[in-house]
């Protein structure tokens, strides 16, 4: 479904992604883990085609990012690490704009509006002016912004950051639920999150891929019991000399 | 088509979430009300001498142009406080949402640049053409109470709205290259105050250079409208203007992905 082929990405001199290749099969979900300035985010933002890549490609079900960007774009839903939420708008109205962007047909969007709330559970606070949420709530309707179009394709930069532990719950088990229609990459901090929800994890390290397994391959292979250890074990200088 | 009026949608009902549109339309019209007051008073002034002069010489009153008393003055001022507004109006377009990060979600979504440009562009100059309309009252009340050439005003409004379009251009392009709102405000304020200025220097230069000044000028190209004379070389002008800015606007957003 994602096919990323020898990606590589510079800001001038500095090497933000290294020559990364990695894989999604449709349906599974891709934990993308790594320190913060790895790589990730720059990562992600390839993908969605926000930025070019400096050399290499990513293909979304066949289709190159940089040659077909508007049917690429079509299938992706994107949460980036801040939610881009318009301020000074209601959630319904925003959600209604980012679906009309998203090519949600007119006579659609208000199913596709009220869907995507009770999928996050905002159905409360529709008519709120989204300044006046908490945080939570904030990252719930940027949340429901990626997933507004029913997208193939859905990267979350980061989706459970700033929401308490039940919310957290909740959004791994609505991310579980999407899988299977869906195809997921989501980067975290929250190791246990990664273990939980994802098929497969991929590590990086200065822009590098360091690990790439499920979870429980990862586990036997390091012999460690949980990956937060591995993680540690990887990213810390002695662990990748060790290897 | 639909994802320009998507974007025009959002942009154009965000200026009246805020206060921007408000307090744009409503300093514009206290000041161009204020011009309009005294253009008329002095007229009226004018008028007075000239009926006590007659009298007092036992002739005819001379007859006097409402035109080119208050008209075409009225619109010269009009003109100049566009170019105070405008900035006000294109500040927040681009800056605001590279510093929110809701470029991103624009950049991301199956449209194109020009799309998100056109969108903006047709809010922020329909909200112009609005404000400017609504001077429509000032030479309503010479209508009703002289006997003005009514065409001139219309041709007078052609060049208001031109004048506005280029000007809305300039400040979009200047927008799409800070995140900064004031900065956005001061550069478009800036380059639109040269381009006013710069027909002077065409009094201090000659030949070419002459010609160049004065042709680059904003100001001057709106001359002939607030006279009355519709010139298709003027209207040309603030087309291509428009035209260049908006394209400028658009590469400034494309190099953002390609440099970032």
């Amino acid at each position: 479904m994602i096919e990323i082929n020898n990606l590589t990405k510079r800001y001038g001199d500095f090497l933000a992604v290294d020559d990364i290749s990695f894989n999604v099969e449709k349906g599974k979900i891709l934990g993308f883990l790594g320190p913060n300035g790895a790589g990730k985010t720059t990562t992600m933002r390839i993908i969605t085609g926000f930025m070019p890549p400096s050399e290499g490609n990513v293909t979304i079900s066949g289709y190159d990012v940089l040659d077909e960007p508007l049917l690429t774009k079509n299938k992706i839903g994107y949460l980036p690490e801040t939610p881009p939420l318009y301020l000074d708008m209601t959630v319904s109205e925003y959600l209604n704009f980012a679906g009309l962007l998203k090519q949600v047909p007119n006579q659609k969007i208000n199913a596709a509006v009220d869907n995507a709330c009770s999928k996050v559970d905002i159905n409360d606070v529709k008519n709120k002016v989204i300044k006046a949420l908490s945080k939570g709530y904030k990252q719930r309707v940027g949340l429901a912004q990626a997933i507004i179009h029913d997208p193939e394709v859905l990267i979350l930069d980061e989706p459970t950051i700033g929401l308490d532990p039940i919310q957290i719950r909740e959004v791994r088990d609505l991310i579980k639920s999407l899988a299977g229609n869906h195809t997921i990459v989501l980067s975290t901090h929250i190791l246990p999150e990664v273990d939980m929800t994802c098929d497969e994890v991929v590590i990086i390290k200065k822009g590098k891929i360091i690990a790439q397994d499920t979870p429980k391959n990862l586990s036997k292979k390091m012999n460690k019991s949980s990956l937060e250890e591995i993680f540690i074990d990887l990213i810390s200088e002695s662990g990748l000399e060790k290897k | 088509m639909k994802n320009i009026i998507t974007i025009f949608n959002r942009e154009f009902r965000s200026y009246f979430s805020s206060p921007i549109a408000y307090i744009v339309i409503g300093l514009f019209l206290v000041l161009t009300g204020v011009f309009f007051y005294l253009l008329t008073s002095s007229f009226l002034q004018y008028s007075a001498n000239l009926q006590w002069q007659a009298a007092r010489m036992r002739q005819a009153v001379p007859p006097m142009n409402v035109n080119q008393m208050i008209i075409r003055p009225l619109f010269s001022n009009i003109s100049v406080i566009t170019l105070f507004v405008v900035p006000m109006i294109t500040m927040r377009t681009f800056s605001d949402e590279k510093k929110s990060g809701t470029l991103e979600l624009l950049l991301t979504s199956p449209v194109t640049t020009t799309q998100i440009v056109l969108g903006k562009f047709f809010a922020s100059f329909s909200l112009y053409v609005i404000m400017a309309l609504l001077t429509w009252v000032y030479p309503m009340v010479i209508i009703i109470f002289g006997n003005p050439d009514v065409p001139p005003i219309g041709v007078a409004y052609i060049g208001i709205i031109g004048m506005g379009a280029a000007s809305i251009g300039i400040g979009l392009w200047i927008s799409s290259m800070t995140e900064n709102q004031i900065i956005s405000a001061m550069g478009t304020f800036v380059i639109l105050l040269f381009l006013w200025l710069v027909g002077w220097f065409s009094n201090f230069t000659s030949g070419a250079f002459s010609d160049f000044f004065k042709y680059l000028s904003i100001i001057e190209h709106f001359n002939d409208f607030s006279k009355g004379i519709f010139d298709t070389g003027h209207l040309m002008y603030y087309v291509s203007l428009s035209g260049m800015t908006l394209f400028l606007a658009h590469q400034s957003i494309e190099s953002l992905r390609w440099r970032s």
